[in-house]
């Protein structure tokens, strides 16, 4: 995916949104900057099929040897599918974070504050100004 | 010298048949143990443990204590664990038959000199602390902090208040906000200054009614006193709160100054760090803690009275919150605790203080002039240094430091604590290291700075293992040995 | 003083270096008005020969296990401590260290931890265990947080009278701020009744918590309890005891979810109450919400195999607020003399301390209660102690006695339950030997006089 087409949490999950037949789906992964700011990661906590979230939950947890990391979802639904591999292949997240790096799809059931993400340019700068 | 082959696991040394103990034959009358107890509640064969002949299992930990640096075998500025001097005499007496061989729940008629030792104790502490009544039940600071905020929650629902937050300062220990948290309170922090002192603007922006108490840690973390502690106590107090002093850095004001005079409400200490407890490795340490008379009542039970018969457990305490843990409390740590205190007197703990700061004061004016100290012109009982220009300019880090200094045979200064200092090393003394040792360690330090940067990324180079994979233990966790763990 | 290096011209230089005066100049950043103006109220300082005789009367005004016969339990056993456990113990690499912060020179201590906790995890069956925590009581509360954690279930918990009531009493204390309420299931048999555990057990029950033998010595079924605990979706916590592992089916093989224990039975004295040290351990899949420190295995920068502290972003130094617990110091030292001393005995010796507790045991219950004034208050099977019922209910009075004439002859259980005013519970170790059980029966049976028999 390209980031240009994502939406950004400040907490750096990113969300694509794609609509389909019951409404909108939407895929959810951690942005690069997270990923490099955590550098080697060892542990992700994945979220269990069929929860309920809403905008701003706690959804997982990624540490790395010293650090650990809350995963906030930026939409509020129900979780779909989590990227199961990720567990075992950790690289994943620094070699594709926008792509094979998803962590999980959510069927949004509220659309509310989606509006409030922010785009790729507005999250780089919050990035250039954190790093 | 050491041994390596009796450092293998001590699983990889056993060998079926070995036994070091032997034990009796069973010298009373009666009936298989099958006809004792019946068979669906038996293991079909014990444990499987490790099979060792007692020379195996001397040699094995022996050689395994040799691997690691000790405060009897070498300097350990370990700040803020007040790596001091564990005195001999105190392990012996701790040991004596009438100390170390009481049953808990011994009547008190059979104890009467042990409880007289805790009774004592108990009123040395508050003396100490300026804070009259003592519990010794928790285990370690950590716990004794955890009991003090139950004891702050039982004090606010007794007078039908009802708060739910605790603030501590950015530079705490993590054990401040993770007790809070465990008595179900919302924990909010505090900013320092750039001086490293108690934000006052910022805890005024969260002080509210809601506030059950305030955790500081005075002497700070950074290792200055904060000069604002009444001030603060009483913007605190006046919007009906608590404060709590963390005692972790008590060896810096033995006799100097007591937290019960700048306004502490509650207060724990680390006998393993201020009076001498050895750290074995880890613990075990105690956490006595010492509050006012108004949070007197709900303190743990039971605690030592004295009547007209003598001295006695009293468990007749019905606003207690009652216990954290099992039995009277961590007794050999205090029994060592009280020998350090009976040993030193009002003189000689003021010259434990004394001296303690006078050896971090000594140390940090050779430091700094190499590795700066931001905070404050002078220091307590620890300083914190900066690696940051170091880094900035050749990329080397505080931990790249503290690991050469192991080749050199110093323990390392606690590095990346407090969190709010970048690449930070913090040292401290004590005062049972000599000027010399001082000296050599200064000396050892600014020749690590100036060393070749690429040596120092791989440092230790003398020590049996230098930068384990910490990445690959936590990703696949191995936290047991099984046959086929195999050696590495 | 004791302990200090300086003399008065060390102190000039030191105080000229730093470029000031004198000692009370680095005192003045501390406010003059909270400054002590008068020496601590305490006792003048003790040089080592008076100290020593000091802290030996001290210790003579107390009558110890050595001089009077123990046979008091609940928690604290008078096991023997072979001679190696005290002699490695007391090595000053191992006793003045502390937490391995710097792995390359902590791999003495890195190493025995994984030691003890692959040694935990073969006594107990279980798959992971911690470096250590405070004692059996407070880890007993840890795993109630720990299951609240796992199961994300926070209202209740069960417990049956049969746990230590000072477990119950901590659990009480830790849980009371958060709000889980603690339901306690009665014991009339001395043992928990599965019909009636199942009564009170529900979708909302994080946990039920078991002694195992329980408090009064009796075994519990521990894996029919496990069949109704996990038919409601909540984990199963035993409190277990070490020794008894030596004998008793391990609970890891019979369903429970997270071991707890009281370590001292392992090589520790009984010191007052402590220190001892917390043992628990868990299932594989519950370690991420283990409380404490654990050593992990890994190699070197050189490939070489050697231990970390591992799985630290659980720990309040990294995660603070939301770490699994805020436990720092463990008990380390009292985990090594754990390890030593399990390593020492080996399994044919735990067996062996096992099954002489228990041969023993059942030896002095049958002594006592083949008189009319003695019975066992519960029947079914018992480990090392049991609850006996005096007939006369003269409990007080009978343990007093006993004392003055040179016995800790049992444990009254009336401060703890109330109904079992005339009872006692006593426990028996490998230690005591037949000679000694037979005068103890004897004086409580009043086949001999108890004056008679004073020992002084």
């Amino acid at each position: 995916m390209n980031p240009a087409d994502l939406k950004f949490n400040k907490t750096h999950e990113w969300v694509h949104l794609e609509a389909s037949e019951d409404g909108k789906i939407a895929t959810i992964g951690i942005s690069q900057f997270a990923v490099e700011q955590l550098t080697d990661l060892v542990y992700i906590g994945l979220p269990e099929v069929g929860r309920t979230l809403a905008a701003g939950e706690s959804f997982g947890e990624i540490e790395s040897v010293k650090a650990v990391s809350d995963l906030y979802s930026p939409v509020s639904g129900d979780v779909l599918e989590v990227n199961s591999t990720l567990s075992d292949n950790l690289e994943v997240f620094s070699e594709d974070p926008y792509g094979a790096g998803w962590i999980m799809k959510v069927k949004v059931t509220d659309e509310s504050g989606i509006d409030q993400l922010l785009d790729e340019a507005t999250y780089a700068k919050q990035c250039a100004e954190e790093g | 010298m050491r041994n390596r082959q009796a450092t293998q696991l001590m699983f990889e040394l056993s060998r079926p048949g070995r036994q070091a103990a032997r034990l009796p034959e069973c010298d009373v009358p009666g009936s298989s143990t099958e006809d004792l107890i019946p068979s669906e509640y038996l293991a079909e064969a014990p444990p499987a443990l490790p099979e060792l002949a007692e020379p195996d299992v001397v040699r094995h930990f022996t050689n395994l204590s040799t691997l690691n640096m000790s405060v009897d075998t070498h300097f350990y500025p370990l700040g803020s664990c007040t790596m001091k001097y564990n005195p001999k005499r105190n392990e012996r007496i701790a040991g004596m038959d009438g100390m170390a061989h009481l049953h808990p729940y011994q009547p008190d008629e059979t104890v009467q000199g042990m409880l007289k030792l805790l009774y004592e104790l108990q009123s040395d502490l508050a003396e100490i602390s300026g804070l009259p009544v003592v519990s010794l039940q928790p285990a370690a600071g950590a716990q004794g902090e955890l009991c003090a905020l139950m004891v702050a929650a039982a004090y606010f629902r007794s007078i039908g208040e009802r708060r739910t937050k605790v603030l501590s300062p950015d530079s705490a220990h993590g054990t401040n906000p993770a007790s809070a948290r465990m008595v179900g309170f919302e924990t909010l922090t505090i900013k320092s200054t750039d001086e490293g002192y108690v934000d006052m603007q910022d805890l005024e922006s969260k002080l509210d009614d809601e506030v059950a108490v305030f955790m500081i840690t005075n002497p700070s973390t950074l290792g200055l006193f904060d000069q604002q502690v009444n001030e603060i106590a009483e913007k605190v107090h006046a919007r009906g709160g608590l404060i709590y002093l963390d005692g972790a850095n008590m060896n810096a004001i033995l006799g100097i100054t007591r937290p019960g005079d700048f306004g502490a409400d509650m207060m724990h200490y680390n006998p393993h760090k201020t009076f001498s407890g050895p750290h074995g490795g880890g613990g075990p340490g105690a956490g006595p803690i010492c509050v006012g008379a108004k949070l007197a009542p709900f303190l743990p039970s039971p605690m030592v009275a004295q009547s007209e018969d003598g001295y006695f457990l009293d468990y007749d305490r019905p606003q207690s919150i009652g216990r954290v843990r099992s039995f009277f409390g961590n007794v050999g740590v205090l029994v060592r605790a009280y020998a350090y205190i009976r040993s030193h007197g009002p003189d000689g703990l003021r010259e434990v203080s004394e001296n303690a700061v006078l050896n971090a004061n000594y140390l940090r004016s050779r430091v700094k002039h190499f590795l700066p100290v931001p905070h404050g012109e002078s220091c307590m009982h620890e300083f914190v240094a900066t690696a940051t220009d170091l880094k900035k300019d050749r990329q080397v880090t505080a931990m790249d430091i503290a690991k050469r200094l192991l080749d050199y045979g110093f323990h390392a200064p606690t590095v990346y604590f407090p969190l709010t200092v970048p690449e930070c090393l913090m040292i401290e003394p004590t005062e049972t290291e000599s000027k010399e040792s001082m000296d050599a360690f200064a000396e050892t330090l600014f020749r690590v700075t100036e060393e070749p940067a690429d040596l120092l990324h791989e440092a230790p180079h003398t020590t049996t293992v230098s930068r384990p994979d910490e990445v690959r233990a936590a990703r696949q966790p191995i936290m047991k040995w099984s046959a086929t763990t195999g050696e590495g | 003083m004791a302990y200090l290096f300086n003399t008065p011209d060390e102190q000039r230089e030191m105080l000229q270096a730093i470029g000031i005066e004198s000692i009370e100049q680095l005192f003045e950043t501390i406010p003059a008005d909270i400054r002590l103006s008068s020496d601590l109220n305490i006792p003048a300082a003790m040089g080592e020969l008076e100290l020593t005789q000091h802290m030996s009367g001290l210790a003579a005004e107390n009558a110890d296990a050595r001089s009077l016969t123990c046979f008091l339990g609940a928690g604290s056993y008078d096991h023997f401590i072979p001679a190696v456990v005290d002699a490695i113990s007391s090595r000053g690499e191992f006793y003045t260290s502390y937490t391995p912060y710097q792995p390359e020179v902590s791999q003495g201590n890195l190493q025995a931890m994984f030691e003890y906790q692959t040694l935990i995890c073969q006594l107990t069956g279980m798959d992971v265990s911690n470096a250590s925590l405070y004692d059996g009581g407070s880890s007993a509360a840890e795993a109630a947080m720990m299951s609240i954690s796992v199961t994300r279930r926070s209202k209740k918990i069960v417990v049956p009278e049969t746990l230590h009531p000072e477990y119950r009493a901590i659990l009480e204390t830790y849980l009371l701020n958060l709000g889980t309420q603690i339901e306690t299931v009665s014991c009339p048999q001395g043992v928990l009744d599965v019909a009636a555990l199942e009564a009170v057990i529900d979708r909302d029950t994080a946990c039920v918590l078991i002694q195992y033998p329980n408090f009064f010595g009796q075994i519990e079924r521990v894996s029919e309890i496990a069949e109704v605990v996990h038919g409601a979706g909540a984990l199963l916590v035993a409190a277990i005891d070490p020794i008894s592992m030596g004998l008793l089916q391990r609970p890891g093989d019979l369903g429970v979810d997270i071991v707890v224990a009281e370590g001292q039975a392992l090589g520790n004295p009984m010191s007052y109450g402590g220190p001892y040290l917390g043992i628990m351990a868990c299932r594989e899949k519950f370690v991420r919400r283990l409380p404490g420190r654990i050593a992990g295995q890994t190699v070197d920068r050189r490939g070489k195999r050697c231990w970390v502290l591992t799985l630290q972003t659980r720990e309040q130094h990294i995660r603070r607020d939301k770490a699994t617990s805020n436990i720092c110091t463990n008990q380390g030292l009292f985990a090594l003399r754990a390890s030593i001393y399990l390593a020492a005995i080996g399994p044919q010796g735990l067996q062996s301390v096992a099954d002489l507790s228990l041969k023993k045991a059942h030896y002095a219950a049958e002594q006592l209660t083949d008189s009319d004034r003695f019975e066992r208050r519960f029947s079914g099977p018992f480990f090392k102690e049991f609850v006996i019922r005096d007939r006369q209910n003269q409990v007080e009075p009978l343990l007093r006695e006993m004392s003055e004439s040179g016995f800790l002859a049992g444990i009254a259980l009336a401060r703890w339950y109330p109904e079992l005013e005339d009872c006692f519970l006593v426990a028996v170790t490998e230690k005591r030997t037949r000679n000694e059980i037979d005068r103890w029966s004897a004086l409580m049976t009043g086949t001999v006089q108890l004056e008679a028999a004073s020992h002084a």
